[in-house]
């Protein structure tokens, strides 16, 4: 809902910003594509912005890639499926995935993420996305999933508390997906460091 | 709106592989025990970094407004074991009386 405000404002029309939500439907590549480009940047600075944001996911589809199912073909539809959320709803620990879950989760978030855009766009100046805390949502939902993952050991806490350091560190300094990129691999590679 | 366009299609394509490479070069052979390892710490690191980043980051800066406060209820009620859409909606709730 909040990005068919956002798109409203920055003058996109009604028909882009839906087929943006329903082809790449991905919240975070979106909102940086509409930061970058209401500030007056390029599409190419846009894109990559974007790719940036949504280099996790190659990180998270190699995940996932052992719970799906099918050919080339249905496995790659199959991993579309893959969003934040159902990704960490789906994990089972121990590097295991639930490919029903997976997929079952996705399908409503997608239905509610192109018809919140489409809501968005229409109803635009009526809405204030913050009054409602619909920023809230997804920051504590995660954080939710995150206290059941640290209750799986110490290594967990481990890798959650670098990863925290170093999204922190670099919030200020780069463009918004690294954080969470480089808190990745910062998280791993210290816990590697620590096991030897 | 050129370049929103441009964006919309290049990024359609360029997300959809992103989310197929590794699935569709994989395959469904086991991954190695490291990387099993590695996946299973995946989630706590990600999931922390997007609550971070989400809570605190406001247009490239660190800040702390009524979301930060929102999130935080949230996270003391999963601490003391509120279902998850109630914790939710207490956070959501506490922004939202803050902002009045």
């Amino acid at each position: 809902m909040s990005f068919g405000v956002l798109a409203r404002e920055l003058g996109w029309g009604l028909v882009a910003p839906i087929v943006f939500s329903g082809t790449v439907f991905s919240g975070s590549a979106q909102f940086a594509v509409a930061d970058v480009l209401g500030a007056g940047g390029s599409a190419v600075a846009a894109i990559v912005a974007a790719l940036l944001v949504n280099a996790r996911f190659a990180v998270m589809g190699v995940a996932v890639a052992p719970a799906l199912r099918g050919g080339r073909l249905r496995r790659a539809l199959e991993a579309q499926s893959t969003v934040d959320a159902s990704w960490a709803l789906a994990n089972r620990g121990g590097g295991r995935f639930d490919r029903a879950l997976l997929i079952g989760a996705t399908l409503p978030q997608y239905l509610a993420w192109v018809g919140g855009t489409a809501i968005g766009v229409f109803a635009g100046d009526s809405i204030d996305p913050e009054a409602l805390a619909l920023d809230v949502l997804f920051p504590a939902f995660f954080l939710g999933l995150l206290i059941d993952e640290l209750r799986n050991g110490r290594e967990h806490v481990g890798a959650a508390l670098i990863a925290v350091a170093v999204a922190l560190a670099l919030v200020p300094f780069t463009p918004p997906g690294i954080p969470i990129v480089a808190a990745c691999a910062g998280a791993l590679l210290g816990l590697r460091g620590r096991s030897r | 709106m050129k370049a929103v366009w441009t964006s919309i299609v290049v990024l359609a394509i360029a997300n959809f592989a992103i989310k197929a490479a590794g699935p569709v070069f994989l395959g469904a052979r086991e991954l190695p025990r490291l990387a099993v390892d590695v996946i299973a710490l995946l989630a706590s690191a990600i999931l922390a970094a997007l609550v971070v980043v989400g809570t605190f980051s406001e247009d490239g800066r660190l800040s702390a407004d009524a979301q930060t406060v929102g999130v935080a209820v949230s996270g003391v009620a999963f601490v003391l074991r509120v279902p998850i859409l109630a914790a939710i909606a207490l956070g959501a709730l506490t922004a939202a009386l803050i902002r009045l």
